[in-house]
């Protein structure tokens, strides 16, 4: 066997889910995705029995173009990433009565489709192509299932297009470069072209417009927020706990191996960049009335530590920046999930309008709780790892680059806290209705997960470890 | 052995989830039975471990399992049990003991007792591998741990918003501390590739870091201590933890969470020891905490404020003793503190328990009669705190202003001073609340009742404790210090001469003015504090705190605030529109982009792929024939 496996089972189950009518449409994409999850998990433990998973098929021969898909370490847990949220994200969407429920369901699993092969393959040309073909579903289902006044989300979601589609273009020119220079697509090629400075300074830039957008990073992220509140919430999850991975994930990939010396030469400019995020983020989170919006801030802020990370060229970043987006992962979707329950029931966003929930459902709060905790990086606590990872290796780097973006851990708990304050405590002012068992099993796999993690995060470092030396070597 | 320190680990995580989960279905009295037990058998632990290690048996170093790894560093869940440890669990697990049963009672009015236990036995949990983990990382678990049930229980009462500003802002004060404590975890880590305490002191000698990253390590970890001891400009937070419920006040804001930063800082003795112009830093911020706080104490109403401010200062001294080098001095007060500290707010639970709820001290009077056990052990606990010959604070503080005294004589005068205002404070506070005649309502007066004896056992036991506390640590024949001596540096003890006598007496005799005083105001004069409104001149000052809470609002909060909404406002727009109008390109696109925003953009995205196909073929086909 080999990695297709779990690609062809998201692509089929797409199609199955479609299929299957309006009515079974969300059972069967949750089947499907947990099929697709089992399938990953079995290749996982193939890989640790030193099976070789590798797929290299002629696609495009005359181009030398060949639908490769390489398994290490590294893609495996983001692939894992996607195929464990996406049966959590399509869960999220059982409280949410969509209409024409097969193609929002088909479009999800196609989407987790393009992002996996996005992880999986070692073509630069079959790469480039899952990395726009993840576009599609989420534009369609930001468009056609997102919220808010029709006119406004459809130039919230136009903008978000055109930024990521722009940013691609980018990366697309630095891949057909790099084509004419090699006659080859294949990334173990491309890492040894030997291109002079000039051609790798060109290179770096292109890319990091591509992940800059995609991650984002400041001043790339305005089209973030708006996409966020006006995205329906399994869209946002989509976005926020996969897709944007995809950018950081490409950073580690493609960016840093092919870019080495001229990467190198930028990383004050680069971490600075970042951290600058994770500040900024912070303090324009403290402010938002809008909770998906705050979430969305929050997130910029956190995932600019990420970037800072992988710009550290340090082992301890890349590990730290691998750890915690598969942390950020899991949470951003319990909280999206969390808003969505509130949303639910309060058919509003506005921060102002909630309070007094956590004295009608202290059941709701105390899960809600630990997942802000966790976002918060609390020690034992999965995201705790990967924040502690990060900043001490920026503290490699300069010690006063931990120091300012360590001040997320202050400016996080402040925003985090008053928000929670505000939605959650005081006294009761408007009836909850109490999350249902059903309701709550998103959010105990995501407590459960975060733990779990968070006390016994070493298979995990034990499995990235060896990709990531390779490539840092590849870097050095 | 190792069965003990599994049980003393997790009896009181069991307790935790067992109350959290079946509390509700078993009852408040069940639940406060189990949580209580869950810590009385850490105590008898404890008290195991305590016996073998005096019996002279080895250190035990226990490692529980692997945790993580980060470079080249391993991090496990390893325990260290040495003198340090267990002793501090010893009263941390004792006094918890007593506190959880006072709380049985203390707490049965309130619908979510459950869940108090269980916080409370969660507390005690992170408490326990703050002070047993044998490694900076473990220690941190445990740090942010109590952290947060200690913003959990001062936010017990959630209806109330005001208690939840108090809880958040002791969080988030305490984080400004742990990004020091962190930052310093990073140094030490990254020049001896290791956060075991005990590898960590081995390879100190060795010269593998510079004196002045060992000096700002060292500050980066004082500074994490100052948040969870609620040192200057870290201490406000203290105060407005009071909001929490009584018990809360005496376990974790008095007894043991806030002398985390002195245990934290004696585990590390042998860092700071390497680092005096640290240790001078650490001994004038401990000295001007204890003044300010004292300071601020003479006159408070609120009998928990008064308590409260007492604690910051006490912690003041506390640091003073540790910045001086003294470190075993510092424990000795610290366990002194323990027992007199939680007398005296389990002893105000108990006078605020008979008034329902009544806190300020202007509406209390005359309670000793109707009281007087919870007199009694107040008045012994009052006694310690002042100073008074034999009772347990006489002898822990007087190690520190002799200490101070032989160190640097206005380290001595400042900590002199605020010694004589604590026994002023204290005074006050015990005739404004049990002499003269009752100030309250005729319904309050009319309920008035001692508490009942789940109540005035911990109160009897506790006030027993704090008048013979001292006997640890006489003078010239000190238990303590010789229990602790393989722990620190050796170094001279201070000889039982002439002087050291003269500084007992000067001490005494400073007590006795604060405490004359207190007399002549409160009780001879019967007078009572003014109303709030009528307070003028350096009065105002005080009972306003110096405006520390002003200050920080006003240059840190407000700003931070006005950042926020202006980045909001103006910021994001100016950088979506800028970054727009960067790229003529973009903006070309997104004219094509409104054209066709009828949903078929995914039409076009997949056109531009086949077409870019197209083309590559196209040129690459003709260009390989």
């Amino acid at each position: 066997m080999d990695i297709s496996i779990v690609l062809i089972v998201l692509l089929v189950g797409a199609l199955v889910t479609y299929l299957s009518g309006n009515k079974f449409a969300s059972k069967t994409a949750l089947i499907s995705s947990i099929a697709a999850f089992g399938a990953t998990i079995i290749s996982l433990n193939a890989f640790q029995n030193g099976e070789d998973l590798d797929v290299n098929l002629p696609w495009i021969s005359q181009l030398n173009i060949n639908f490769a898909l390489h398994v290490d370490g590294l893609s495996l847990v983001m692939l894992v990433l996607t195929t464990g949220l996406l049966p959590l994200i399509i869960l999220s969407g059982f409280i949410t009565k969509f209409e024409n429920s097969k193609s929002i369901y088909a479009l999800m699993l196609f989407m987790g489709f393009a992002m996996a092969g996005t992880f999986l393959a070692s073509d630069g040309f079959l790469y480039y192509i899952f990395w726009e073909i993840a576009l599609i579903p989420i534009y369609f289902i930001a468009l056609n299932w997102g919220n808010g006044d029709v006119e406004e989300r459809k130039k919230a979601i136009l903008k978000f297009f055109i930024y990521t589609f722009a940013g691609s273009l980018f990366m697309l020119l630095a891949f057909i470069y790099l084509y004419t220079k090699g006659g080859s697509f294949d990334i173990t090629k491309l890492y040894a072209l030997q291109l002079t400075t000039t051609e790798k300074t060109y290179l770096f830039i292109a890319f990091f417009l591509a992940y800059a957008i995609k991650i984002p990073l400041i001043p790339f992220h305005t089209w973030q927020a708006n996409t966020y509140s006006k995205a329906p919430a399994v869209g946002t999850m989509l976005l926020s706990g996969i897709m944007l991975k995809m950018g950081l994930y490409s950073v580690l990939r493609w960016q840093l191996p092919l870019t080495d010396e001229v990467a190198k030469a930028h990383v004050p400019y680069i971490v600075g960049i970042s951290i600058a995020g994770v500040i900024y983020g912070a303090i324009v989170t403290l402010k938002q009335k809008n909770l998906k919006k705050f979430l969305a801030y929050s997130s910029l802020s956190h995932v600019g530590l990420i970037a800072a990370g992988l710009y550290s060229l340090t082992f301890e970043g890349f590990q730290g920046a691998v750890l915690q987006m598969l942390s950020h992962g899991i949470v951003i979707v319990g909280l999206f999930y969390v808003v969505e329950l509130i949303y639910s029931r309060y058919n509003t966003y506005e921060i102002k309008e909630m309070g007094g929930i956590r004295i009608q459902d202290t059941y709701f709060a105390s899960l809600f709780m630990i997942i802000m905790l966790a976002s918060v990086a609390l020690p034992t606590t999965f995201n705790f790892i990967g924040e502690f990872n990060l900043l001490y290796s920026l503290f490699k780097v300069n010690i006063w680059y931990a120091v300012l973006a360590g001040t997320t851990i202050i400016l996080g708990a402040f925003y985090m806290l008053r928000m929670f304050q505000k939605v959650m405590l005081g006294g009761e002012t408007k009836s909850f209705k109490k999350i249902s068992k059903q309701e709550s099993i998103v959010l105990i796999i995501v407590v459960g997960l975060t733990i779990f993690f968070g006390l016994f995060p070493q298979p995990i470092i034990d499995l990235i470890t060896p990709s990531l030396q390779s490539i840092l070597t590849q870097i050095k | 052995m190792n069965t003990t320190i599994l049980l003393l680990l997790f009896a009181p995580l069991a307790g935790f989830l067992i109350t959290l989960f079946f509390g509700k279905k078993l009852g408040k009295t069940v639940s406060g039975a189990i949580g209580t037990a869950a810590v009385a058998i850490s105590f008898l632990c404890t008290l195991s471990l305590f016996s073998q290690i005096n019996a002279g048996e080895t250190i035990a170093t226990f490692k529980l399992a692997d945790w993580f790894s980060i470079g080249n560093i391993k991090i496990n869940f390893s325990f260290l049990f040495d003198q340090l440890s267990v002793l501090w669990l010893l009263f941390v697990t004792g006094i918890g003991s007593l506190i959880h049963l006072y709380s049985i009672s203390y707490m049965h009015e309130d619908e979510n007792m459950h869940k108090f236990f269980s916080y409370l036995n969660l507390f005690v949990f992170f408490m326990i591998a703050l002070v047993a983990g044998s490694n900076l990382l473990i220690m941190f678990i445990g740090w942010e741990g109590v952290g947060l049930c200690s913003y959990l229980l001062i936010g017990f009462w959630y209806k109330n918003q005001d208690y939840n500003d108090a809880a958040k802002k002791a969080f988030i004060m305490n984080r400004i501390g742990d990004l020091g404590f962190l930052i310093g975890i990073f140094i030490l880590g990254f020049h001896f590739q290791t956060l075991e305490f005990l590898e960590i002191k081995a390879l100190l000698g060795k010269d593998l870091i510079t004196p002045s990253l060992l000096s700002i390590a060292a500050l980066c970890l004082f500074i994490g201590a100052c948040g969870k001891s609620a040192q200057l400009p870290l201490a406000t937070w203290l105060p407005d933890a009071m909001a929490g419920p009584t018990p809360v006040s005496a376990l974790i804001h008095a007894a043991t969470m806030v002398t985390a930063g002195i245990f934290m800082i004696t585990r590390m003795n042998f860092l700071f020891d390497l680092t005096p112009e640290i240790q001078n830093v650490i001994a004038i911020v401990g000295a001007i905490t204890a003044i300010v706080a004292a300071s601020i104490g003479l006159v408070q109403n609120d009998i928990k404020k008064v308590l409260a401010y007492s604690t910051v200062s006490q912690l003041g001294l506390m640091f003073l003793a540790l910045g001086l080098g003294a470190y075993e001095v510092a424990v000795f007060h610290v366990i002194t503190h323990a027992f007199f500290k939680a007398c005296l707010f389990l002893g105000s639970g108990s006078v605020i328990h008979a008034l329902h709820g009544e806190q300020d001290m202007r509406n209390m009077g005359g309670l000793r009669k109707v009281m007087p056990i919870t007199f009694w052990t107040m008045m012994i606990s009052t006694l310690a705190i002042s100073g008074i010959f034999p009772f347990s604070g006489f002898w822990s503080k007087d190690e520190i202003l002799m200490t101070a005294f032989h160190a640097n004589i206005p380290l001595w005068v400042i900590g002199s001073i605020a010694s004589i205002m604590t026994a002023f404070y204290m005074f006050r506070l015990m005739y404004l609340t049990f002499f003269n005649d009752f100030r309250g309502t005729e319904e309050q007066k009319h309920h008035l009742h001692e508490s009942p004896a789940l109540i005035t056992i911990p109160l009897v036991i506790l006030a027993a404790l704090a008048a013979i506390g001292g006997a640890i640590s006489l003078p010239g024949n000190s238990w303590l210090n010789h229990y602790l001596a393989p722990l620190f540096k050796k170094h001279e003890a201070h000889h039982l001469d002439g002087q050291a006598y003269m500084l007992m007496a000067i001490a005494t005799v400073g007590a006795l003015v604060g405490i004359g005083i207190a007399y002549a105001k409160y009780l001879k004069k019967k007078e009572i504090p003014v109303a709030d409104s009528e307070v003028q001149g350096l009065h105002k000052v005080l009972s306003d705190k110096y405006y520390l809470d002003e200050i920080y609002m006003a240059t840190i909060v407000k700003p931070i605030y006005m950042i926020s909404n202006f980045a909001k406002k103006y910021v994001e727009k100016f950088i979506s529109k800028a970054v727009i109008g960067l790229g003529g390109a973009t903006y070309a696109l997104s004219i094509k982009g409104k054209k066709i925003q009828n949903g078929n953009i995914g039409v076009y995205l997949f056109a531009f792929i086949f077409g870019m196909v197209g083309f590559l073929v196209y040129v690459f086909v003709i260009r390989v024939k």
